[in-house]
């Protein structure tokens, strides 16, 4: 005989679950019970938002399935920033939360929210489980559903009666999903025109998404550019799928791209998107946005296809398979004169910042580098910091860089840190953050603190929600509404306060000792830096401009 | 332009909202939605009326392919197909006509499934012009009330693969 609140656990061991992040509650009191002496490691955090964010960051460094779990009622809409957040960058997570009873659902009773109907539109799936039988199966069909085809969050309701009920035996865990056929391969007539038009291209650009990470194409990706001979320009999503460093790297696209990934775009005559989806951040002015440009759209899911733009030849399917099919294929031409002008516009167009002796925030994030030999996690907040951080790292890694990039939530980075080193205990993991955002989940010092927890925060403080002042300094006459966040606590003091180190730096010269202290120490460190307090992100193109419109250092 | 999208969907809690809240999400009113359980109990048809733009209902063709509890989608409107409505409606009788009332049923094949002494419930299924049609004609009687199913479709000729 087992319980409900059992058999969920046994299944989520089943799936391969090994840490999932959550917070106690009336309705989730029978599964934490379970767990007091289970071999799955429950991680208790100290605001549900932030255990979504966890269990997120830790999908998104070992690309295993993340697990958070939350009462019903508030727990379980504190969660919905942080399902959100994974939906819209496709992780494969898990999320369960507690119902109240079943005859009292719909009744308004004590902490009762109707979560499967909120996150409906949030969701990959969701499950209000009516049967503790049903437990083992769903557990298994939600898994195989979050981390197949496009993955996402899905979310498991569990009723606190379902939960105590008793069930005899092992119930069955297959499961059959006649409506959901993930496994797509690449229609070869499709990948012969797409070879056929590369084969043909003159000013071709590989332009890279976060699928690519997400089907493990990394080194397909390499080999089939190698071969081809064709520039890669990679989303926000994308960091790390494609070695910065190398010969063939454009870098980052969009708004605040290289300018190289953007004149090479605007000016390419054959745009061969992979596991990308268009966003607005990285077109700018849709219709104008490659106009010159053929379009191949590999992706796994159809309904991203011919969404933003139009598409002249879509290939549906796995990334992995198709750029591994493509390469076999493909004629490498040397393509003198479009590589002739690539290499100009890298020549012309570094990404620089002017150094004025105040300490720079790009300065912060080379030396990070440095230090890490540029093998470190980094997560983001959102913001400014957020794009500093893809713009002076040099990725080499997928599952290197972890931001939430849909969304674009403030407050990811600190959780999402601790997420992954739970997921690579042995990596230096970074979040670079802002101001604005660590205090949206700064709670989650006390989180670190007491699991000794070694992700480094590394706070560029500049008073400021400062990508927004930016904004009204660019686009709003410089009319700083509500921007400046006078009521700052002393950062260090605070991480003291929860038994975090904190180290202060105000100058360029004391980064490096600080980074390296910081790496000395076997625990979370608080490095609260403080910043040139106006200084920009740029290159930036303004919103609904061409991305070849960019404004650039004067 | 007018879409007419047949979907086979699991038959279980939750998937209408799944599929309102797609075309909710875009700002699309539904003209008419009909649900009901086909030759298998575990799948319900639904027959979904919507105007809107091509491209954007394509999109949302596409995204209700990929819910998981949709197994099957069609745009009945690019293909030949079989539509009909049904339709009860009350209609006053107003002193002696009653006889008339009943010859317009007998043409438009409709039934008269109640009798009142003020009024005649009718019963009559068919094409959407054809039911608005004798809505239209019943008016100078005067309509007490109208339930209309929604539309249900079918392509022609062999079955769906």
């Amino acid at each position: 005989m087992r319980t409900g609140a059992q058999l969920l656990i046994d299944s989520l061991i089943d799936v391969g679950v090994e840490t999932l992040f959550g917070i106690p509650g009336g309705v989730v009191i029978p599964i934490f019970d379970v767990l007091y002496d289970s071999k799955l490691k429950a991680v208790l955090m100290r605001h549900e938002q932030a255990a979504a964010h966890a269990a997120d960051g830790y999908a998104r460094a070992s690309g295993r399935l993340g697990c958070c779990l939350a009462t019903s009622g508030p727990g379980a809409t504190n969660l919905v920033t942080g399902i959100a957040t994974a939906n819209f960058d496709s992780v494969p997570m898990l999320a369960i939360t507690g119902q109240v009873r079943r005859d009292l659902i719909g009744n308004d009773a004590f902490q009762e929210a109707d979560i499967v109907g909120i996150t409906r539109g949030i969701t990959k799936y969701n499950y209000l489980v009516r049967n503790a039988e049903d437990i083992p199966r769903i557990i298994h069909e939600a898994a195989y559903i979050a981390t197949t085809g496009r993955r996402g969050p899905v979310l498991v309701d569990i009723p606190v009666d379902v939960s105590t009920s008793k069930v005899e035996g092992d119930p069955p865990v297959e499961f059959d999903l006649p409506g959901y056929n993930p496994e797509v391969e690449g229609n070869s007539r499709q990948i012969e025109r797409a070879v056929e038009m590369i084969n043909q291209s003159e000013r071709p650009v590989l332009y890279v998404g976060g699928g690519v990470i997400a089907a493990g194409a990394h080194k397909e990706l390499i080999a089939f550019a190698e071969a081809a001979n064709i520039p890669v320009t990679t989303t926000l999503m994308a960091l790390g799928a494609f070695p910065e460093d190398h010969p063939l790297a454009l870098r980052m696209l969009g708004m605040h791209g290289t300018p190289v990934a953007n004149y090479a775009v605007m000016s390419s005559d054959l745009l061969i998107a992979v596991g990308a989806r268009f966003d607005d951040r990285i077109t700018g002015k849709i219709s104008e946005f490659a106009e010159h440009a053929k379009t191949i759209h590999i992706d796994i899911d159809p309904s991203s296809i011919g969404k933003n733009v139009q598409v002249n030849l879509p290939v549906v399917g796995d990334a992995r398979q198709i750029l591994a099919q493509f390469t076999p294929l493909i004629e490498r031409r040397d393509r003198a004169e479009w590589w002739g002008r690539i290499k100009s516009w890298q020549e012309k167009h570094k990404l620089t910042y002017r150094n004025n002796g105040k300490l720079k925030p790009q300065f912060i994030i080379q030396q990070i580098r440095e230090v890490t030999g540029g093998d470190a996690v980094i997560c983001t907040e959102v913001g400014q910091n957020q794009m500093w951080a893809a713009q002076w790292f040099t990725y080499k890694h997928p599952r290197q860089f972890i931001s939430s990039g849909g969304l674009g939530t403030m407050g990811f980075g600190f959780p999402a840190a601790i997420g992954a080193q739970f997921a690579r205990p042995d990596a230096a993991v970074f979040d670079i953050a802002g101001d604005g955002s660590l205090q949206m989940n700064i709670q989650e010092m006390a989180t670190v603190a007491s699991n000794n927890t070694p992700v480094k925060i590394a706070l560029l403080n500049n008073g400021y929600l400062g990508m927004v002042r930016q904004w009204q300094e660019h686009f709003y006459e410089k009319r700083y509404s509500h921007t400046e966040l006078s009521g700052n606590p002393d950062f260090v003091k605070v991480a003291e306060a929860y038994g975090v180190a904190g180290i202060r730096v105000m100058t360029n010269e004391e980064v490096r000792p600080a980074l390296e202290k910081a790496l000395a120490i076997d625990g979370p460190v608080l490095l609260d830096f403080h910043v040139d307090r106006e200084e920009n992100v740029f290159p930036i193109v303004p919103p609904g401009e061409r991305i070849d419109k960019m404004i650039d250092l004067a | 332009m007018k879409h007419l999208i047949s979907a086979l969907v699991k038959n279980e809690a939750g998937v209408l909202a799944h599929i309102s809240s797609l075309f909710a999400a875009r700002a699309y009113n539904i003209d008419s939605l009909n649900v009901g359980e086909t030759e298998d109990p575990d799948v319900s048809r639904m027959t979904i009326v919507v105007h809107g733009d091509d491209a954007i209902i394509e999109q949302v063709i596409k995204q209700l392919r990929k819910l998981i509890n949709v197994l099957k989608v069609q745009d009945l409107s690019d293909r030949p197909y079989v539509e009909r409505d049904l339709m009860l409606v009350k209609v006053a009788t107003p002193a002696g006509k009653r006889g008339e009332i009943i010859e317009l049923v007998g043409v438009f094949r409709g039934k008269v499934v109640d009798i009142s002494h003020r009024d005649i419930s009718i019963e009559l299924s068919g094409p959407e012009a054809k039911v608005d049609a004798f809505i239209s004609l019943c008016r100078p009687y005067g309509i007490r009330e109208v339930v209309r199913s929604g539309r249900i479709a079918m392509s022609r000729g062999v079955k769906d693969e």
